[in-house]
């Protein structure tokens, strides 16, 4: 029983702490993610969620605790090692590339060999080409594909952001707040699009939108104050008192 | 604003109607005139690699004039040794009293190594250069000043040591180049040639450069450098190498330019020849290759008719010039004949 979870681990944030110069922002912070699963992280604003998207991809290095992604120590890599491990992120602001072409965008993320010398040539092999087509399919951004990704319009960019996401071939993806922005049928679109990636990725989701999370019907873990709150399927949650006062202390 | 997209039917016509000119321009032109136009385009062949590095990479440098100067130097150090008669040194290292030529100097009495320094110094300089600063994560108004630095310490350092750099003076009365007399019949329009041709190699080179997947990627870095990482790519190498490709070029274009000119100087290499290099470019089009030859070409014609009347006015004119095209074109020249100003 225990062997089969440790092999089914793919990432491990084990009491993780980030400190902001006396302001921790991850308090001893832990969770596990199991291959293949989709996990959605909810917490009030400032809770730290996307600090600790930040973590893992090796934007800020935690004081204490460790990351261990398939086994490996990972949060003292530089973070284009940490790419190169098999994890991507997307972040909670859009941050596509504003003067590509949108397929361009696609195709940087698609790139598998990502040395300089590599790039002195135009040639796109088939593979990545066909990574890059199938990403601008699922997001419906094919008619799309040669506009410059800086002129979509805001849900667009949220989805060439997902796609590039997707079409990197990361195993696992963080997906920091996805439907920001976003209309009811684009939300439903996108929850649509995440429950389409299968067993074969596994993704982790910050978001606010309860219907949304909903929709993605995932295990959730609850965040507040950059410590673990609670954990379980989005009922148990909502039913949850605790997390109804951490929620209602900060809206009121 | 003049739209001269309506003048697009000429447009697949336009490059090889101009190249048919550059050509030709030997048989036209004046001798002084031929080699007035061949200065400006080895500052061309210079202006392309900031195109590379400013504008696809986002990478202002102040300090062009430095690898100028390194191509520039180098073959005139050649030169002055070539000219010399066996055993004597340099009139001006007599004049300073020495005794024995630097042993740096030395090699340069090889063409084969002088073409290779032209070439090889620029580039070394410039990726150690750029490597130190950028693999450090500095970037933007940083990155100008301490190239500007560079160019300041590298001006003082040739004012400093007359005995061996030819001091404030430089090095000048060059008489031949690889065994080819420079006052002889034909060599003038021979090395216009010369340095027509590069400067299309060099243009073709870069376009095509920019069009690659490595083009692509330092756009990429220059709008969103994290972006460009947390997609598994490390940035700094893309860069080093665009910074070293554009010392080459500034190196080339100053042996050339050394060679037109008939003299090298701390004055045509240090802050403000620097910055003179980013207006040229800022002015015809910092995206744009054949704006940025336009640029250098212009400017450099129109300093060459004001500061001859009028010395003074030549700084207020380029400065003014400067803060007009930064605020209201930042295409430059190349902006507006694409019918679009920003
Ligand atoms: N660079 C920083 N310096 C100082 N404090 C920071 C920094 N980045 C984040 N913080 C603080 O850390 C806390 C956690 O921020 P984080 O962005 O992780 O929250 P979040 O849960 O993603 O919130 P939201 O729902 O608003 O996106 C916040 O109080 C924030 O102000
Ligand atoms: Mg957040």
């Amino acid at each position: 029983m225990s062997g089969s979870a440790i092999s089914d681990l793919i990432l491990s944030v084990d009491g993780v702490t980030i400190d902001y110069s006396g302001f921790k922002a991850l308090d001893g912070f832990s969770m596990t993610l199991n291959r293949g699963e989709t996990r959605v992280v909810i917490g009030p604003n400032g809770a730290g969620k996307s600090t600790l998207c930040d973590t893992i991809i090796g934007r800020v290095r935690p004081s204490t605790g460790r990351v261990i992604f398939k086994g490996e120590e990972i949060h003292r890599l530089p973070e284009q090692a940490i790419v190169a491990r098999g994890i991507c992120r997307k972040f909670q602001a859009p941050g596509v590339l504003p003067t590509l072409s949108v397929r361009d965008n696609l195709a940087l993320a698609a790139r598998r060999d990502r040395r300089w010398w590599k790039s002195l040539g135009s040639g796109i092999p088939a593979d990545e080409r066909a990574a890059v087509d199938e990403a601008l399919e699922s997001v419906g951004l094919t008619h799309r594909a040669t506009v410059e990704a800086g002129t979509l319009a805001h849900g667009e960019k949220q989805w060439l952001e997902i796609a590039m996401v997707m079409a990197t071939g990361a195993e696992l993806l963080l997906l920091d707040e996805p439907t920001a922005g976003m209309g009811p049928a684009e939300t439903s679109r996108t929850a649509e699009l995440i429950l389409g990636l299968g067993d074969t990725r596994t993704v982790l989701v910050i978001d606010h939108d309860m219907s949304f999370v909903e929709q993605l019907a995932a295990p959730v873990t609850v965040m507040h104050q950059g410590k673990f709150l609670k954990q379980g399927s989005v009922a148990e949650v909502r039913a949850d008192p605790e997390v109804a006062a951490v929620y209602l202390g900060h809206t009121a | 604003m003049p739209d001269l997209s309506r003048l697009s039917p000429l447009k697949p016509v336009l490059p090889w109607a101009l190249l048919a000119l550059g050509v030709a321009a030997p048989f036209a032109l004046s001798s002084y005139d031929l080699n007035l136009l061949a200065r400006f385009m080895a500052m061309g062949i210079l202006a392309l690699g900031l195109v590379l590095i400013w504008g696809h990479g986002g990478i202002l440098s102040l300090g062009q004039g430095v690898f100028f100067g390194l191509g520039g130097y180098a073959i005139a150090l050649h030169m002055k040794l070539a000219d010399l008669p066996a055993g004597e040194l340099p009139d001006f290292m007599v004049w300073s009293g020495r005794e024995s030529l630097p042993f740096w100097w030395t090699p340069f009495a090889s063409p084969a190594f002088t073409l290779a320094a032209i070439i090889l110094l620029p580039t070394l300089a410039g990726a150690l250069f750029a490597w130190a600063v950028f693999h450090r994560r500095v970037g933007g108004t940083y990155f100008a000043l301490i190239t500007q630095a560079l160019s300041l310490a590298f001006a003082t350092l040739i004012i400093s040591r007359q005995d061996v750099t030819g001091g404030f003076n430089g090095l000048t009365d060059f008489y031949s180049i690889f065994g080819v007399g420079l006052a002889s019949p034909g060599t003038g329009s021979m090395l216009y040639w010369i340095t027509l041709t590069i400067l299309c190699v060099a243009f073709v080179a870069l376009r095509w450069l920019l069009a690659s997947r490595f083009g692509i990627l330092l756009r990429a870095a220059r709008d969103g450098e994290n972006r460009v990482r947390f997609l598994g790519y490390n940035p700094t190498p893309f860069k080093v190498a665009a910074f070293a490709i554009a010392a080459m070029l500034a190196g080339i274009g100053g042996a050339l330019f050394t060679l037109h000119a008939g003299v090298v100087s701390p004055a045509l290499i240090g802050v403000v020849p620097s910055i003179e290099m980013v207006v040229w470019v800022a002015i015809g089009g910092r995206y744009s290759l054949a704006g940025a030859i336009v640029g250098a070409l212009l400017v450099n014609l129109a300093r060459d008719a004001v500061s001859s009347a009028f010395p003074e006015l030549w700084l207020y004119l380029m400065g003014a010039l400067f803060i007009f095209v930064v605020t209201l074109l930042p295409r430059g020249l190349a902006g507006i004949a694409k019918g679009k100003a920003a």
